[in-house]
């Protein structure tokens, strides 16, 4: 069995920890277990276990490059507790650990772009921005053409978009 | 409102059918939500926590979806019996089941949605069908999350999504679930190979009760891990191809087990009978275990007057905390007692399901 996280040597350390209920098995070779602090279990971050060998490491190179210690204005989460817990502290985390995130959920994931569901209100807002762009093209066309009538009915309707635009 | 009386009775519950039931138990969609800068629930402290359980519970208790009269509660209004009891059922996670104060479950009558709040998430919202029906749940949820979302200030990026406490479950916030039952491919021992390929298609492959639990009564949960970049569609449809193949796959193998080994297959089915009918003591392990023979048996046409939701409710009421249910002292019964007070409960159910014959013609069993 090699070594999970350089994959070259042979994995002599078997750690099994259970994780909220969950079983997780890592298997290291010597000098891997020593620098992840595997021979002191409590020292041996949650980050790597429930998000990938190697998480841990990220999320601390991620910080450090913004000169470390970083940390939630809104929650108070420091970078220490993500990488302590796997988690994040509030929604405003994902903006403060940015940098960190994107290499930690790549292997995770299909991709790192959100596809799929956007919450109604939103939804609202992205499809109105879209018609007023439209519309905006449209109506500078039309002025360029100088097709006045066009562009009275393009300006009355930019009118209605607009005002629905606004909150 | 006391969640005993609340619930479904066993016999009632196990009378629900769906497509593709034989081999299909049920089908869930869940959805994590949190909302906008309030901290999630595993950071929270208790004020915090109080704070956005104000929030969420009246809005959700309110849903149309929910029923006029859902069962709304905090979990330290239960006590350890009642939230063992709705693990069993499914309609709470096991690690909700572990919270107090500041945590709450919203469940319709049918039993059909369930919302956990302040779970991992501030909102674990989750659609359970019988049978086959992801995108019947998927539907359901979606009405209800749609609807709660004019409501509450839900945290959404545009580019990571809606967002939530772990990573893993960002984006969509979507875990598809069935849970099957695939003793054929057990018995035909194929089911190693199976639950490779699964995992290899990214999807995971769990016991009974979800994450790190043992797979006790060939009954294997499979659901989507990935949540981030795949739509909630592209993510339905995939998991519901891989679930229809894995039921072709588990009636081929009981076809194979019918024409290749029937006798190690009626030897099984017939000593799981033996056992169910006359042991003393018995189990959970060994009764899931037979039970899952039993369910097979009456599957292939063994048991000619038997239906499966006797074996389906039988399944149900010798789980631990049912059992104590069930009890005229309701009292925690040790584990010795508790084994024989099962065993003594299987045989008299057992009395209305005739002893085993072999099926008559095998070959005319449906297999999809």
């Amino acid at each position: 069995m090699t070594c999970q996280f350089c994959k070259q040597k042979d994995a002599t350390v078997h750690l099994t920890q259970i994780v909220e209920n969950e079983v997780k098995k890592v298997d290291l070779c010597e000098a891997c277990a020593k620098e992840k602090g595997v021979n002191d279990p409590a020292g041996f971050s949650l980050a790597d276990l429930l998000l990938g060998l190697g998480a841990s490491q990220q999320i601390e190179e991620a910080s450090e490059a913004k000169g470390g210690g970083l940390r939630c204005a809104t929650c108070g989460y420091t970078q220490a507790d993500f990488k302590k817990s796997g988690r994040l502290g509030c929604s405003d985390c994902y903006d403060v650990f940015a940098d960190g995130l994107d290499p930690l959920l790549k292997p995770m994931h299909k991709g790192i772009r959100h596809k799929g569901k956007v919450p109604g209100p939103l939804r609202r807002e992205t499809d109105l921005n879209q018609q007023l762009l439209s519309l905006e093209k449209d109506l500078q066309g039309a002025i360029a053409r100088e097709d006045f009538e066009r562009a009275a009915q393009l300006r009355d309707q930019l009118k209605v978009v607009r005002s629905a635009a606004k909150p | 409102m006391n969640i005993l009386e609340f619930l479904i009775s066993p016999a009632e519950a196990s009378q629900r059918t769906g497509p593709n039931d034989r081999i299909v138990f049920s089908s869930r969609v869940r959805l994590a939500r949190n909302l906008k800068s309030h901290p999630f629930p595993g950071h929270a402290k208790k004020a915090d926590r109080i704070k956005a359980y104000e929030i969420l519970f009246p809005a959700i208790r309110s849903l149309p979806q929910m029923g006029p009269e859902p069962f709304a509660e905090s979990l330290e209004k239960l006590t350890a019996l009642d939230k063992q009891i709705l693990v069993e059922r499914h309609l709470v996670s096991r690690e909700h089941a572990a919270k107090g104060a500041g945590s709450g479950l919203i469940l319709n009558r049918e039993e059909t949605l369930s919302v956990m709040i302040n779970e991992e998430d501030h909102l674990r919202m989750q659609s359970l069908r019988p049978g086959l029906q992801l995108r019947q749940a998927w539907l359901s949820i979606d009405a209800v999350d749609s609807d709660l979302e004019t409501r509450l200030d839900i945290s959404f990026s545009d580019k990571y999504g809606y967002l939530t406490a772990c990573p893993t479950n960002l984006g969509t916030g979507i875990r598809v679930s069935a849970m099957l039952h695939l003793p054929g491919l057990v018995l035909g021992e194929q089911i190693n190979q199976i639950i490779q390929a699964v995992n290899k298609l990214g999807l995971a492959v769990r016991g009974l009760y979800g994450e790190g639990t043992e797979a006790l009564g060939n009954i294997f949960q499979v659901s989507n891990q990935m949540t981030l970049g795949e739509s909630e569609n592209e993510i339905l449809e995939r998991i519901n191809k891989v679930l229809l193949q894995l039921v072709e796959h588990e009636e081929n193998a009981r076809q194979t087990l019918l024409e290749k080994k029937p006798k190690v297959l009626f030897n099984h089915i017939g000593r799981a009978y033996g056992v169910l009918a006359n042991a003393h003591t018995v189990s959970s392990k060994e009764t899931m275990n037979l039970l899952s023979l039993l369910r097979l048996g009456v599957d292939i046409g063994m048991f000619a007057q038997t239906p499966k939701a006797l074996v389906d409710e039988l399944f149900l009421i010798s789980q631990p905390a049912h059992l104590q249910l069930n009890h005229p002292d309701r009292e925690k019964l040790a584990a010795e007692d508790r084994d024989i007070f099962r065993a003594d409960l299987l045989r008299a159910r057992m009395k209305s399901v005739p002893t085993p014959h072999e099926p008559a013609t095998p070959s005319s069993e449906p297999s999809v």
